[in-house]
C-alpha cells in the first residue's frame, strides 16, 4: 500500500475515493436540505449561495441529493462487488484446490457466463423484477463473479505446490486449514485489486441502469437518476446533468487509478525501472 | 491445426446449449410475461383472453417444456416469431404465399450495431496504439502520466453522460450534427455519396462515444505490453547488435507487444454488444441494443432469446477467430496448439 501510494496517480485515486467516501458517510450532517423536500418556490434555480448546485424541477436541492445519492451509488458498488467476490473466492478456491471434474464444471460455467453479453443479462433480469436497490446489487453481483473465480483459481494453482503449502500438508493440515490460512491469505492482493476495479464498473452499471429508468426508483436519489431527471431539462438547466456525471466520473476514476496503482506496485515485472 | 479447429468448433455446441439454458432459466425465473405487459396497453383485456394468449405461446406450460419446444425449433435454425411485433420473424426474412418478404428483426438490427462497433474499433486502434507506445517509451515521465490520466478519464466517463453532453453541445446548441436516428428526412432522395455522408454524420457521435469509453483498456494494454517486451533479452540483443532505436521499437518490440491484443479484441465482443444498449437508446438507433431493450420491456421472449443466442454465437466465433489468428501470428503459440 505504502509502495503503491508513491505512484502519484494512485495517490490521486486514493484521495478522491477517501474524500467521496467521507462525504457520503457524513451526508446527513452536512447536507444543507432534506434531499426529498419539494419546494415549489425554488424550481430550477441555477447554482447560487443558497443552493451550491442549484435545484431541480421539483425545487429539491441538488447538492443534498448528490450527497445522499452518493451513499446509494457507493453502497451498490460495495455490496455488488462483495457478492461477486465471495462467489468468486468460493468457486475459484474449490476449482483450484480440488481440480478434477469440479474444476471442469466450474470453469466451463465461467466460459458460458463470459459468452453472454453481461449488460443484456442484467437488463433482462432487472426489467422483470420490481426495480429496487437490493435487486440491482444482487443482479450485478450474480453476473460479475467470473473474473474473480478465474483469478483465485489461477493463484491457487500456482500456490498449491509451493513448498510452504506442501510442508503444511505434510504436517497434517486439513484442507480447510490449507485453504484459509495458507492459500487464501497469499492470494489476497490480486483479489483486492480486482475488487477495487470491480467497484468502479459496478458504479457505472448502476448509473447506466438508473439512467434507463430501471435502477434506483424515485424519490430515492442516486447519481444515475438525478442525471435522468436532468436529461429532460438539459436545454435550460445544465447543472442537473453536469454534477452527477462528474461525480460518477470522479468515483470511477478514483477506484481505477487506485486499483491500477496497487496492481503495478505488486507486479514486479512492470516496475523494473 | 485442422484437428484443433474441429475440436474447438464442436465444443461451441455444448457451450451454446449451456448459454441458452441459463438465459432461458433466468428469463423465466423473473415474474411476468407478454400478457402482463400487453395488458398495460389494453387494460380491458380479460383474464380469459390473456389465458388464451398464454396458451397460444405455450407460456402456460412448465419452463422445461417451453425450453425443449424452443430447442426443437432451434434445431432447425428457426428462431421463431416475435410476440409483440405482429409475428415478425426474429432472425431472418420470411416470404409468404404472395411473395411478400418480411425482414427479420435481428437481420435488420445486427448490421447497424456491427457497423458502429467496427468503426469505433478502427478509431480506438488509431488513437490507442500511439498513446500506448509513447506512454511506454516515456515510462514514469510527464508524458506517460498525462496520457495515463487522460486514458483513465476516458475509461471513467459514463458513456450515456458524455452522449448527453455532446448531443446537447453539437446537436442542440450548435446544430452541427444530427442527434437521433440513422437518416435525415429526405435521405432517400440523396445521391449515393450524399446518403453515405448523411449516415456517417448520424453515426459520428455514437461511434466517437463508444470509442472513447473503449479506448482506455487498449491503450493501457499496449503500454503494459510494450513495457514488458522492452525488458526482454532479445531487445537487448537487438540493441547490442547495433540496430537503430527505431527498428528496435517498431520492428521488434511493438510487433510482439501487439500480439496479445488479438485475444483482447476477441474477448471484448460481448462488452461491445452489451454496451450498445444505452448509446442506441439515447440516439434512437435501431440496432441490437435498442431491439433488446424494447424486447425486454415487452417481455418478448423469442426476441430476447434470439438476441442472447446470436450475441453468444458471435462471441464464441470471435474468440475462436482470435485464437486462430494468434496462433497464425505467433509461431510459439502455434506449436503449443499443435502438441
Amino acid at each position: 500500500m505504502k509502495h503503491a501510494l508513491r505512484n502519484p496517480l494512485a495517490l490521486i485515486g486514493f484521495s478522491i475515493i477517501a474524500a467521496i467516501l467521507l462525504l457520503a458517510l457524513i451526508a446527513p450532517w452536512i447536507a444543507p436540505y432534506d434531499p426529498n423536500a419539494i419546494n415549489v418556490k425554488a424550481i430550477l434555480l441555477a447554482p447560487e449561495t443558497n443552493h451550491w448546485m442549484g435545484t431541480d424541477g421539483l425545487g429539491r436541492d441538488v447538492l443534498s441529493r448528490m450527497l445522499y445519492g452518493g451513499r446509494i451509488s457507493l453502497l451498490v458498488g460495495f455490496v455488488a462487488v462483495g457478492i461477486a467476490t465471495l462467489i468468486g473466492i468460493v468457486l475459484g478456491a474449490v476449482a483450484g484446490f480440488y481440480r478434477g471434474w469440479v474444476d471442469t464444471v466450474i470453469m466451463r460455467t465461467v466460459d458460458v457466463m463470459l459468452s453472454i453479453p453481461t449488460f443484456f443479462l442484467i437488463l433482462a433480469v432487472i426489467a422483470f423484477l420490481t426495480p429496487s436497490i437490493w435487486n440491482i446489487m444482487i443482479v450485478i453481483g450474480l453476473t460479475s463473479w467470473m473474473g474473480v473465480t478465474r483469478l483465485v483459481r489461477a493463484e491457487f494453482l500456482s500456490l498449491r505446490n509451493r513448498e510452504f503449502v506442501l510442508a503444511a500438508q505434510a504436517l497434517g493440515a486439513k484442507d480447510a486449514r490449507l485453504i484459509f490460512t495458507h492459500l487464501l491469505p497469499n492470494s489476497l492482493t490480486p483479489i483486492i485489486v480486482s475488487s477495487i476495479l470491480g467497484i468502479a464498473s459496478a458504479v457505472l452499471v448502476e448509473s447506466g441502469l438508473s439512467f434507463l429508468g430501471l435502477g434506483v426508483q424515485a424519490p430515492q436519489a442516486s447519481w444515475g437518476n438525478i442525471l435522468t431527471d436532468g436529461k429532460e431539462y438539459i436545454q435550460f438547466a445544465w447543472w442537473l446533468s453536469l454534477f452527477p456525471g462528474l461525480a460518477i466520473l470522479l468515483t470511477v476514476l478514483g477506484y481505477n487509478l487506485l486499483g491500477d496503482g496497487l496492481r503495478d506496485a505488486y507486479n514486479p515485472r512492470s516496475n523494473q525501472n | 491445426m485442422l484437428k484443433y479447429l474441429l475440436k474447438r468448433f464442436f465444443w461451441m455446441i455444448p457451450l451454446l446449449v449451456g448459454i441458452s439454458l441459463i438465459s432461458f432459466m433466468i428469463m423465466h425465473l423473473a415474474p411476468g410475461d407478454i400478457t402482463s405487459s400487453e395488458a398495460s396497453f389494453n387494460p380491458k383485456a380479460s383474464e380469459e383472453s390473456r389465458q388464451k394468449l398464454r396458451e397460444l405461446y405455450s407460456l402456460d406450460k412448465p419452463v422445461i417444456v417451453q425450453y425443449s419446444l424452443w430447442m426443437k425449433r432451434m434445431a432447425t435454425l428457426n428462431f421463431g416469431t416475435s410476440f409483440a411485433s405482429h409475428q415478425r420473424p426474429v432472425f431472418w426474412q420470411t416470404k409468404d404465399k404472395d411473395g411478400n418478404v418480411t425482414l427479420g428483426m435481428i437481420q435488420e438490427a445486427l448490421p447497424i450495431t456491427l457497423l458502429i462497433n467496427v468503426l469505433s474499433l478502427i478509431l480506438i486502434i488509431a488513437i490507442a496504439l500511439p498513446l500506448g507506445v509513447v506512454s511506454a517509451l516515456k515510462q514514469n515521465q510527464l508524458a506517460d502520466r498525462v496520457i495515463t490520466l487522460f486514458v483513465f478519464i476516458g475509461f471513467a466517463i459514463p458513456g450515456f453522460w458524455l452522449a448527453l453532453m455532446l448531443m446537447y453541445w453539437t446537436g442542440v446548441q450548435h446544430n452541427w450534427l444530427p442527434i437521433s436516428g440513422l437518416q435525415s428526412l429526405g435521405h432517400e432522395h440523396l445521391h449515393w455519396l450524399g446518403k453515405t455522408l448523411d449516415t456517417l454524420k448520424h453515426l459520428a457521435l455514437p461511434v466517437f462515444i463508444s470509442a472513447i469509453t473503449g479506448l482506455a483498456g487498449i491503450a493501457l494494454f499496449v503500454r503494459n505490453g510494450m513495457l514488458e517486451v522492452l525488458h526482454q533479452d532479445y531487445i537487448t540483443t537487438a540493441r547490442s547488435k547495433g540496430l537503430n532505436e527505431h527498428r528496435v521499437i517498431y520492428g521488434h518490440a511493438l510487433r510482439n507487444a501487439l500480439l496479445p491484443l488479438i485475444t483482447i479484441f476477441g474477448l471484448s465482443i460481448p462488452g461491445l454488444i452489451g454496451g450498445s444498449v444505452i448509446a442506441e437508446s439515447i440516439f434512437a438507433i435501431p440496432g441490437m441494443g435498442k431491439l433488446f431493450y424494447d424486447a425486454v420491456l415487452m417481455r418478448d421472449f423469442p426476441v430476447i432469446m434470439g438476441i442472447l443466442t446470436i450475441g453468444a454465437l458471435l462471441t464464441l466465433i470471435g474468440n475462436l477467430v482470435a485464437d486462430v489468428a494468434y496462433a497464425w501470428a505467433d509461431p510459439r503459440v502455434r506449436r503449443g496448439v499443435m502438441q
